[in-house]
């Protein structure tokens, strides 16, 4: 069943904002038209950075009353481009612009084991679900790694509340969580979800596969695929219909071929379906695919593309013709020639 | 409508109205609550389909025997997979394209292409096997506390023997509830086996706690009718003489009612608490909402003594067969009235104050999930 994760965009009044470990701040929150929050679920919010507004995105730590009061917690990144120092500089009393809760990151209740592994501010997300799983009486442990103790925010309480079904490590008391000691725990019907640095996360997700766990028991959030070059303007052509367009840096292929009259197959419009794809006869410059229907091999193959996401660029050294030392590349974008079915 | 219906209709109005729903005549269900899916015999791995509070879904076992409930349609072109087959340890693939989920109802293949696309899932019920049922639960499944299946432990208790059957009852849940907490009804419908006059002369009780509902109620020097006759010659053969008789209807929500029921030798004691000179049996039910208009009613009649005698279990679950067919024919009779008869209220007698706690604990079940108690006709 696919969930509804548009966005409805409202007001919200900060109502208590307080350091909970360094670094890390709780920032609760009223919304304007509360719903209750899933554990997993996340909001969006406005921020501002140098004065311009940014999106940014906090998973929901807790949800009191059903939604109408939302926590979330900050974590002063040390390279913010300004989004966590807005968000550090809050008090309670100031408004703010949220969407509803969403939801990219469901807990399945029913599994018969299960182990819940956060690492440092990716707590945020993971609190919610072993609150949820303990109440429910699931077989369950929590596992907590951090750098120090004083940056681990909510330790205490969850030690409190989870007792013998939570394990901390902590880097700094020499006691770093070994990712291959974990998994060794780990049996096929355990579910293991995960929030944490991307390091921690691929050495969990390599470990998972040479265990040969079956992938879909390891969940982690998943923020699709932001492809490899950033978008630029290209040119598109369809020969046999007589058609080329240019897609603009904030235009999909899709839109552009549909806003040059041409009748397009699709259904996602988020690179999972396949049904956008199209087979390429010629390309100036590199395929940048976007989508998860293609294996790495069909992508290697250059031989199509899913048009709703993916896209063409001119990387400096993409293909052999190119050397990187003709400096008026921006002006000559890339081309890719179609053919649609 | 007649004028009588009318005012009653109008009172509802007011704000005293949870009385006027109370009597709502086809109920609603709560979802945050465990209800029987199956028995647990019935789930093999051979996916079944089954309805439950109008949720079709696919039951089935993994290869280590875990029953596991998915919505009863494939995520791709809602093919039913109960159609389809269990595969690998864990997996069920649907009969129409051959995708395969797991028992999560995770998509783990899709033959006709090199990726899985990650949407694809099916909604997973959770599912705990208890007291020889499988149970699911289909509300928040944030709130499946397993401490929340109601209390059925004669059915798997060394100290209790017997077996039940499924009716495929043609009424609304709440008839049956009803039916069980006010057995005045025996008198009528079967007089045959179980019904005397003394059911409706003796006084009766009725306590409530929480989700609970107690109604005792106790004959004492009648004579034994026939099917309880039977069961004391079973234990003490050759018997004669008058007994004292009980009937002890525990309900517990949404839909589990346990009637403690028995008959001892007139004056032994029993009601003060010695049954060792009676026979006592356990009528088990539980009665889970299939559609609006439709339920899966489990029952199983369980006895203290004789308890290797399959003889008697075989006898006594044919005699409650026999017993319950009658019921089943009274409430599909019923619920076609109800149904033939719109514009005609429910009114209530003293009898019915077991029912009327049930109805008023489901009421508020309901209304904590912000749903009304009764379902509009159609
Ligand atoms: S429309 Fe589904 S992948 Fe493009
Ligand atoms: S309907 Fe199930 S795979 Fe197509
Ligand atoms: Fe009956």
């Amino acid at each position: 069943m696919a969930v509804d994760n548009t966005e409805v965009w409202q007001d919200a009044l900060v109502v208590e904002a307080h350091d909970v470990a360094a670094g890390i701040r709780r920032i609760v929150l009223e919304p304007e038209h509360p719903v209750g929050a899933e554990p997993g679920s996340h909001l969006d919010l406005t921020v501002q950075i140098d004065g311009e507004p940014a999106t940014r995105s906090y998973s929901i730590v807790e949800s009191r009353d059903a939604g109408r009061r939302l926590a979330i917690s900050v974590f002063r990144a040390p390279a913010s481009r300004g989004g966590s120092i807005h968000m550090h500089a809050l008090q309670a009393g100031d408004r703010l612009r949220i969407t509803q809760p969403m939801q990219n990151f469901p807990l399945r209740v029913g599994a018969p084991r299960y182990v819940l592994l956060a690492g440092g501010i990716g707590i945020t997300a993971i609190l919610h679900m072993a609150r949820v799983l303990k109440s429910i009486k699931a077989d369950y442990r929590l596992v907590y790694a951090g750098r120090s103790r004083n940056a681990m925010a909510y330790l205490s309480e969850l030690e409190a509340e989870h007792g013998d079904r939570l394990s901390v490590h902590v880097d700094d008391d020499g006691t770093a969580l070994a990712v291959p000691d974990l998994i060794a725990t780990v049996d096929a019907a355990t579910e293991l979800y995960m929030c944490g640095p991307i390091r921690l996360m691929d050495a969990v997700r390599r470990g998972w596969t040479d265990a040969g766990l079956e992938a879909p028991n390891l969940r982690y959030e998943t923020f699709g695929n932001s492809g490899w070059y950033d978008p630029e303007e290209f040119t598109v052509r369809i020969p046999r219909l007589d058609i080329e367009a240019t897609v603009g840096k904030g235009r999909s292929m899709l839109e552009a071929l549909e806003d040059a009259g041409v009748e397009m197959m699709f259904d996602c419009r988020k690179g999972e379906c396949g049904l956008c794809q199209v087979k390429i006869l010629e390309l100036d410059g590199a395929v940048d695919h976007r989508d998860v229907f293609y294996s790495k091999r069909q992508q290697d193959a250059g031989s199509q593309m899913c048009v709703c996401v993916s896209r063409v660029a001119r990387p400096a050294t993409a293909d052999g013709s190119e050397t990187g030392d003709v400096p008026a590349c921006a002006h000559r974008p890339a081309v890719v020639t179609l053919d649609v079915g | 409508m007649t004028a009588i219906a009318e005012a009653r209709t109008s009172q509802g109005a007011t704000p005293a109205e949870s009385a006027g729903s109370t009597t709502a005549k086809v109920f609603n269900y709560p979802l945050n609550a465990w209800y029987v899916a199956a028995w647990d015999h019935e789930v093999t791995r051979k996916p079944m389909a089954r309805r439950i509070a109008n949720q079709p879904l696919a039951l089935f076992r993994t290869e280590d025997g875990r029953a596991a409930a998915l919505a009863d349609a494939c995520w791709h072109r809602l093919a039913p997979l109960s159609m389809g087959k269990t595969v690998g340890a864990d997996g069920i693939q649907c009969p129409y394209h051959g995708i395969v989920y797991n028992s999560a109802g995770r998509c783990v293949s899709m033959p006709a292409q090199e990726t899985i696309n990650p949407s694809a899932t099916v909604p997973s019920y959770p599912v705990i096997e208890r007291y020889r049922y499988v149970w699911v639960w289909l509300g928040d499944p944030t709130q499946a506390d397993p401490d929340l299946v109601p209390d059925m432990s004669q059915m798997s208790s060394d100290e209790w023997a017997g077996d039940g059957e499924t009716i495929h009852a043609a009424c609304n849940y709440q008839l049956i509830l009803d039916n069980l907490m006010d057995l005045t009804h025996e008198e009528f419908v079967h007089a045959s086996s179980i019904g005397q006059e003394e059911l409706s002369d003796s006084e009766f009780e009725t306590t409530h706690d929480g989700n609970r509902v107690t109604v005792s109620r106790w004959m004492f020097d009648i004579d034994a009718p026939p099917f309880w006759l039977k069961n004391m010659r079973d234990k003490f053969p050759g018997f004669e003489g008058k007994v004292d008789r009980w009937q002890i209807i525990h309900f517990e929500a949404p839909g589990t009612i346990r009637i403690d029921v028995g008959v001892a030798q007139a004056g032994t004691g029993a009601h003060d608490g010695d049954r060792s000179h009676g026979v006592n049996g356990y009528v088990m039910n539980t009665i889970t909402p299939e559609t609006d208009r439709t339920s899966h009613y489990f029952w199983a009649f369980m006895r203290n003594y004789r308890l290797d005698s399959q003889l008697i279990t075989t006898q006594l679950r044919d005699g409650v067969h026999g017993v319950f067919g009658e019921d089943e024919t009274m409430l599909k009779a019923q619920q076609d009235a109800i149904d033939a008869n719109p514009d005609h209220q429910f009114y209530s007698l003293n009898i019915d104050a077991g029912g009327m706690w049930v109805r008023r604990i489901l009421e508020k079940m309901l209304d904590a999930e912000g749903r009304p108690a009764a379902i509009t006709q159609k």
